[in-house]
């Protein structure tokens, strides 16, 4: 096969490209993988940084997507503190800010997506943070503990896992949302609802309904969020957890296709026939669901690194997988499946008050969407469903007497 | 120190010396054994490390959790002495487990 010894590199060394490159090997690829990452470590997983390491129950080498004996033991190239600042798709090449440069016959992009920033006064100071890096959530573990407050702008999901996170470790914390619920973007109002009285029963204040103008500082440190409504917040550390961006720059002045996401086909394959694009900054068919989509997902970022991998390596790519996601916050265990898009009804089973149910989202009598809480077999089940496609039966669904292996049978 | 022997499908066999305190999926990932995904990276919400407890070691490695049991009911291939890996944590007495690992995790 011609393609054998083609010379591979990957731009953006974390999850999905860490990942790309273990498949690769793990597929029998034999030529050159050049991993080149901007941050100082080898690739890690992020999820834990707001969850089991932010509360200390995991330490810097459970992070660690593989050990770091693995690149060289693979044959991979890893250059870390490297930044790639241009593509130049037609000589095949791709330079780093360092002055070097690398040519490639394949090149994966996978530099992810960056937090969105607040643009107000003060948020420069010291203590105001984001939460994408394990150098941020080192900064945000150091502020927090007993006596001290965390306030959290932005109720996602990573922000109520740090909320969360914040308690466990004895820190005050309070929720700043301009929606009148957390989770609204991302969450019907059932499970909002659910979240908001989960966590104010374990002592986490929201402010929901209200922006922030900025913050308030002394000797460079953050002390305070001000409000939209006036009012000050004091804190001592304030996490920004308000969306992300895809780190799509390089390819949009390589000339590459991007659309909030560098665009790519079901093979993860973008514009240029020798590019790829994968994980958080791609934004790639969602066929079940007729439309493209921006995913910010572990699942995602391996399903791809998989398709990818398959390509060089000459394997078949696998039929798309229906995406997946969860949360951890408290003792709950939250597990989503599919997307929660075009729903005409949404279907509770089990009941919110015992902390284990499941929301379905349903179209023309298909599940489309599940988001299950301390509910893996409707999670499991639902997952099945979604890829079925088949009519589901609506009053055995919302009977937790019929078993899900009875409901998905 | 516990050693562990991670049987792959095809039969190969890896023995390592995994650290009390961590989870037997851990040893796996940390050491490159092939046939672990552990695409959730242990928080028992993917099911892709599942692996068969050899049958001397199944009331060393402890009970299962409801949640592991319920991810366990809708994995490919489960049987009685299936577990997912990363709910298992090592510990001195579990030095010589042995664990299988199925065709594929997905
Ligand atoms: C706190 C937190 C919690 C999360 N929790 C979950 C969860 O529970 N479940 C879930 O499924 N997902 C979760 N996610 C999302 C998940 O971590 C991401 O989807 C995943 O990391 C995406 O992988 P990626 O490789 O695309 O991006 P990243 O892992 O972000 O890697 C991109 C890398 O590229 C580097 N880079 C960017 N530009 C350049 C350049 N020009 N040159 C060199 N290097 C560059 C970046 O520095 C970075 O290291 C969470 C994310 C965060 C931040
Ligand atoms: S690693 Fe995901 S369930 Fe064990």
């Amino acid at each position: 096969m011609s393609e054998a010894l083609s010379h591979v590199v990957i731009v953006g060394a974390g999850h999905a490209g860490g990942s790309a490159a273990a498949f690769l090997r793990q597929y029998g690829f034999e030529g050159p993988i050049t991993l080149i990452g901007e941050e100082p470590i080898p690739p890690y997983q992020r999820p834990p940084l707001s969850k089991a390491w932010l509360k200390g129950e995991a330490d810097a080498d459970a992070l660690a997507l593989k050990p770091e004996s693995f690149y060289a033991e693979n044959g991979v190239d890893l250059r870390l503190n490297s930044r790639v600042d241009r593509i130049d798709p037609a000589a095949k090449t791709v330079h780093l800010t360092d002055g070097n440069s690398v040519s490639y016959d394949f090149l994966i992009l996978a530099t992810g997506a960056r937090a969105r920033t607040l643009n107000a006064p003060g948020a420069d100071l010291y203590g105001v943070m984001a939460l994408p890096t394990a150098a941020d959530a080192e900064m945000l573990k150091a502020a927090l503990g007993p006596g001290k407050s965390l306030a959290v702008i932005g109720g996602g999901y990573i922000g109520l896992e740090a909320a969360a996170s914040a308690r466990a470790l004895g820190a005050e914390a309070v929720v700043i949302e301009v929606q009148p619920r957390v989770l609204a973007r991302v969450a019907c109002e059932t499970l909002s609802t659910f979240f908001q009285d989960y966590h104010r029963a374990r002592g986490v204040r929201f402010e929901l309904n209200v922006g922030v103008n900025g913050f308030e500082g002394a000797d460079g440190r953050v002390t305070g969020v001000k409000l939209s409504d006036g009012r000050t917040l004091a804190c001592d550390a304030a996490l920004v957890g308000i969306g992300a961006l895809p780190n799509e720059e390089l390819a949009k002045a390589a000339g590459l296709t991007c659309a909030d996401g560098v665009v790519v086909d079901l093979s993860s394959r973008t514009s240029d026939p020798s590019i790829f694009a994968i994980g958080d900054v791609s934004r790639r068919p969602a066929p079940l669901y007729e439309r493209d989509v921006r995913l910010e997902s572990v699942a995602n970022a391996l399903e791809q690194a998989k398709q990818v991998a398959s390509v060089i390596a000459g394997r078949p790519v696998a039929p798309p997988e229906v995406t997946w996601n969860w949360s951890d916050q408290y003792d709950l265990k939250l597990q989503i499946a599919g997307l929660a898009v075009d729903a005409d009804e949404i279907l509770v089973r089990g009941d919110p008050a015992s902390a284990k149910f499941a929301v379905f989202h349903l179209k023309d009598g298909q599940v489309r969407a599940v988001e299950a809480v301390n509910a893996a077999p409707e999670f499991m089940a639902g997952r099945q469903l979604i890829a079925s496609r088949r009519t589901v039966a609506r009053d055995k669904l919302a009977d937790t007497t019929v078993s899900m292996k009875e409901v998905a049978a | 120190m516990a050693k562990i022997t991670y049987i792959e499908h095809n039969g190969t066999e890896h023995t390592i010396e995994v650290k009390p305190g961590l989870s037997v999926m851990e040893g796996a990932v940390k050491n490159n054994v092939p046939g672990i995904d552990a695409d959730c990276g242990g928080a028992c919400a993917c099911a892709t490390c599942h692996v068969y407890v050899d049958d001397a070691w199944q009331a060393k490695t402890g009970e299962k959790t409801a949640m592991e049991e319920s991810m366990l009911d809708f994995a490919e291939g489960v049987e009685p002495n299936s577990r997912l890996s990363c709910q298992i944590k090592v510990t001195d007495a579990l030095d010589g487990l042995i664990v299988r690992l199925p065709e594929s995790q997905h």
